[in-house]
């Protein structure tokens, strides 16, 4: 699937995003005439620059101020009210549920029910609505893939709801849009949109488990385990991302680097400095078990 | 003795530093909230370029994320808590008495304190840069992320007590406007026929007293769990969206109390350029309080994105699109006398064109902000970043600076240089719009706001490297008009009373006025007594310091008051007050008890002086 770098609110891929992108139009087209009027009343002020003496100039004031705007703003307010519920959480049951939470500074994905837990990247089957269900692990974040719907907040003690669906295929980046912290510009996510049969493939490989191969025994010894979870295996920390299928994403640090052998490795070497405050610290690691852990990673597909 | 040698002698302070710590002149004090809150605003302009010039490229490594962080905090707590209202309160300190014709504010030695607490508490805020510890998490300081939890250092403590502090002085003065412009109008200068200045000042310290309770609670309760972890907005029972409503219910107001005096100067300038009254003068003064009380009644659009049920939503949505009427209202009047009259193309009157234009696209980006589904999608977004600049930069600051270009002649009694006038508005016209326009358009293209860094290939960087230019064309634009004023200070061509052809008050005496104001009291009977040939000259009540109370809507002579000489008590309770908020921030005991003691003394002392000049 080809990388559409984009979370433009103009490229709608979505019936909500293409509603909310329709008002968008419509608003510039009505602000655009508004604004022609005004400049030009006042280029015509300005240029005639002589007193007319006889207007009082009230009746402008009533229609420009009061009549027009009204009619306008009513009309609005009614469209508003009718485009509310399209860009809402789902009101039935849908056929598929996701739960997101935020954390600083990743993304938690679950598919309740089927045993997935994942990071940083959500997939979703074409042509199907799906309830997300958000919350935050920590403080306020904000949902938010602009190509697919409007933005929603996820706040302490409680569960948000916002629906889903596309039935175009493709990648759709996503961020963090509530200021959280040192490392909120570097919360970002993607959504991948794929056909029903592949979605399915995608969602029985990460609900396997992984295996303790070799490599592992340097995660634990390493402390990895501590923060992060590898299903199947001992390592069940869980202040960071799930890693059990790691090097099947596409991205690493919600979105801070490729998920490429030199970025892991860099990344794995280094984390703070690449997104300076995150909570992974830099271990100092051998040569050669460094080696051994990063194909072990690298074997988490 | 001639009543105005008498004047002189009993207005006249005792001069050097004594005068300058004890005066009670609202002149004086109304200078010192101009100058000073003009210094806060070269302070939060820095702080912008230095974010501007961080986002100038993709990935750019210049500011860390910390100081990045830091850095908008302070811009935006400065611009709207140390700039926009004490240079606005600074407007009208100068100004309300001299409009009104009266020789004070009504409690000057209140106005005094509010000034001292201004600045000590601008300090305040302004000493955690030293300690590198400034406010980190936006001027509306979400929680949890501003609970000890997230931010366990003394950020956010310089944060709540630094507004708690502040919230003293915008409080003592709003109420000190209200019952200056209450009960010490020129008689005759009935409600009716207020200045539309003055109009504004009164509705905004309105919405002062209503709104500022709100946020002062909001940081009460937040100190209170960070110090001593009380349940508020988090733990068992605590509830973090409290935050974000008291937030708003203070902070929709809190634009509006920028805005209103803001287009109060402008319903000053436009009938002075144009050469005619206001049109619709009574129009303009009724939007001025439908603004100040619809205010209240917007805050929820803030938090659209909360997860609220539709049926609030649509209430907020409704109220959002009802308070864009009385501010069509008051553009079409500002356009209608434009029409109506003969257009004067002065620097002033260019900085109303500038801020007409401007505030429409602002109030229009506005409105679609009321449409729920567009205000979900780009909220949070650069679009409103874009927006709030096009409503408080256009909508404040332009108007701000024609005042400054307006009143100046008044102040300095010399004119400010018009070319360089005139080249200082095409740079900050031209600079504010390279600088906001494009973050329509970062926003729409799905950057969000309060990131310190981004991707080189979503189409940000196009935008972003527009706005950065923009910025610095803006800063040089901002320097031309502080160059403008020390020139004009320093060596202007001498201004003369009335350099205009001003319609209120304070064109009928000398540039700068004197202690007094005014000579002789005047007696009015329009809405534009300088224009009037019936204006008056009444009595000059040389004996002492007095002024006229008047009626509150007739403006009937009631009363001859004494006003109070110079005081050193407000100068000394802002001080201990210092040592209070001080020793509350470093949470040592001896030290908050110590400050308390002192601003107990302070207040004690004030009164046994009030106690003796009242008898």
């Amino acid at each position: 699937v080809a990388v559409a770098a984009s979370q433009s609110t103009l490229e709608p891929a979505s019936d909500a995003a293409r509603t909310i992108a329709d008002l968008w139009w419509l608003l510039f087209a009505v602000s655009a005439v508004v604004f022609a009027v005004v400049l030009a009343l006042v280029v015509l002020a300005v240029l005639r620059r002589r007193s007319r003496g006889a207007g009082t100039g009230r009746p402008l004031v009533l229609v420009g101020g009061v009549a027009v705007p009204a009619v306008v703003l009513v009309a609005l307010f009614a469209l508003t009210v009718a485009t509310l519920p399209g860009v809402s959480a789902p009101t039935g049951e849908t056929a598929l549920t996701i739960e997101v939470k935020g954390r600083q500074w990743f993304w938690e994905v679950r598919y309740p029910g089927r045993g997935v837990v994942t990071a940083n990247e959500i997939h979703l089957p074409l042509g199907t609505p799906v309830e997300l269900r958000v919350r935050t692990g920590d403080v306020v974040h904000s949902f938010w893939v602009p190509r697919l719907n409007r933005k929603i907040d996820m706040i302490p003690g409680r569960v948000n709801s916002i629906e889903l669906e596309t039935d175009r295929e493709g990648v759709y980046r996503g961020q963090c849009a509530e200021f959280c912290g040192l490392q909120h510009a570097n919360m970002a996510f993607e959504i991948v949109a794929e056909p029903p049969a592949r979605f399915e493939r995608w969602l029985a490989v990460q609900a396997e488990p992984a295996r303790e191969a070799e490599g592992f025994a340097l995660f634990e010894e390493y402390g990895c385990g501590g923060c992060h979870t590898i299903r199947g295996t001992s390592a069940d920390g869980v202040a960071g991302p799930d890693l059990t299928h790691v090097a099947s994403r596409r991205t690493l640090a919600a979105g801070t680097l490729e998920n490429t052998r030199g970025d892991l490795a860099a990344w794995v070497l280094d984390p703070q400095e690449h997104k300076p405050g995150n909570k992974m610290p830099a271990i100092e690691i051998p040569p050669d078990d460094f080696r051994e852990l990063l194909a072990y990673l690298e074997s988490l597909e | 003795m001639s009543a105005t040698v008498e004047l002189e002698r009993e207005w006249t302070g005792p001069g050097g530093l004594r005068e300058a710590l004890t005066t009670v002149d609202h002149k004086v004090i109304g200078v010192r909230y101009l100058v000073t809150a003009g210094i806060f605003f070269l302070a939060g302009g820095l702080e912008a370029l230095a974010l501007r010039t961080q986002l100038a490229v993709p990935r750019n490594e210049l500011l860390q994320p910390e100081a990045f962080n830091q850095l908008f905090s302070m811009h935006g707590i400065t611009m709207i808590f140390l700039f926009a209202t004490p240079m606005l309160s600074g407007f009208g300190n100068y100004l309300v008495p001299l409009m009104i014709g009266a020789r004070d504010m009504a409690f000057p030695r209140l106005n005094a304190f509010g000034y001292w607490v201004f600045l000590a508490s601008g300090l305040f805020l302004y000493s955690s840069l030293l300690f590198g510890l400034a406010p980190n998490d936006g001027w509306f300081n979400y929680v949890p992320l501003s609970q000890a939890e997230f931010t366990p250092e003394r950020n956010i403590d310089f944060y709540a007590l630094g507004l708690l502090f502040l919230a003293i002085s915008t409080t003592v003065g709003a109420v000190n406007f209200i019952v200056t412009i209450f009960a010490l109008r020129a008689p005759g200068m009935s409600i009716a026929r207020l200045p539309l200045f003055c109009w504004a000042i009164l509705a905004t310290s309105f919405s002062v007293v209503f709104a500022l309770p709100a946020l002062s609670v909001a940081n009460l309760l937040l100190e209170l769990e960070r110090k001593w972890g009380w349940h508020f907005y988090g733990g068992r029972g605590g509830e973090p969206l409290l935050w974000q409503h008291l937030f708003w219910i203070f902070g929709h107001p809190d634009v509006y109390i920028i805005f209103l005096p803001a287009v109060g100067i402008v319903s000053t300038i436009v009938p002075v350029f144009c050469r005619r009254p206001m049109v619709g003068y009574l129009w303009v003064a009724a939007a001025t309080v439908a603004t100040a009380i619809l205010g209240f009644g917007v805050w929820v659009h803030h938090m659209f994105a909360v997860g609220l049920p539709q049926v609030s939503m649509t209430f907020f949505a409704a109220a959002s699109f009802v308070i864009a009427i009385p501010s069509a209202v008051q553009v079409f009047a500002w356009i209608s006398t434009a029409l109506t009259g003969r257009a004067v193309l002065a620097t002033p009157f260019l900085f109303v064109l500038g801020f007409l234009l401007v505030f429409v696209i602002g109030g229009l980006t506005g409105v679609m902000f009321a449409v729920v589904p567009f205000d979900q999608q780009v909220t949070d977004s650069y679009f409103v970043v874009a927006h709030f600049h096009y409503v408080l930069f256009g909508g404040a600051v332009f108007p701000i600076l024609a005042g400054v270009y307006f009143w100046l002649p008044k102040l300095a009694g010399r004119m400010p240089l018009e070319p360089l006038g005139q080249v200082s508005f095409w740079l900050v016209f031209a600079g504010f719009n390279l600088t906001f326009f494009p973050m329509h358009v970062s926003g729409l293209l799905g950057m969000p706001r309060r990131v310190y860094t981004y991707p080189g290939d979503l189409g940000w960087d196009v935008p972003n490297l527009l706005s950065t230019a923009g910025a610095f064309t803006l800063a040089l634009g901002i320097l031309a008009v502080v160059v403008n004023v020390l020139l004009t200070v320093r060596g202007g061509r001498p201004a003369g009373g009335d350099p205009w052809g001003g319609n209120t008050l304070e064109w009928t005496t000398s540039s700068p006025p004197p202690h007094y104001n005014f000579a002789r009291l005047p007696v009015v009977h329009s809405a534009d007594p300088a224009w009037d040939a019936a204006t008056e000259e009444g009595p000059s009540l040389s004996e002492g310091h007095k002024t006229l109370r008047t009626s509150v809507l007739d403006a009937e002579r009631e009363d001859v008051l004494e006003m109070p000489p110079g005081s050193a008590w407000p100068a000394l309770l802002a001080v201990a007050l210092f040592v209070l908020f001080a020793g509350l921030l470093v949470d040592v005991t001896a030290f908050w008890v110590a400050g308390s003691a002192l601003s107990t003394g302070a207040l004690l002392g004030w009164h046994v002086e009030r106690a003796r000049f009242d008898a």
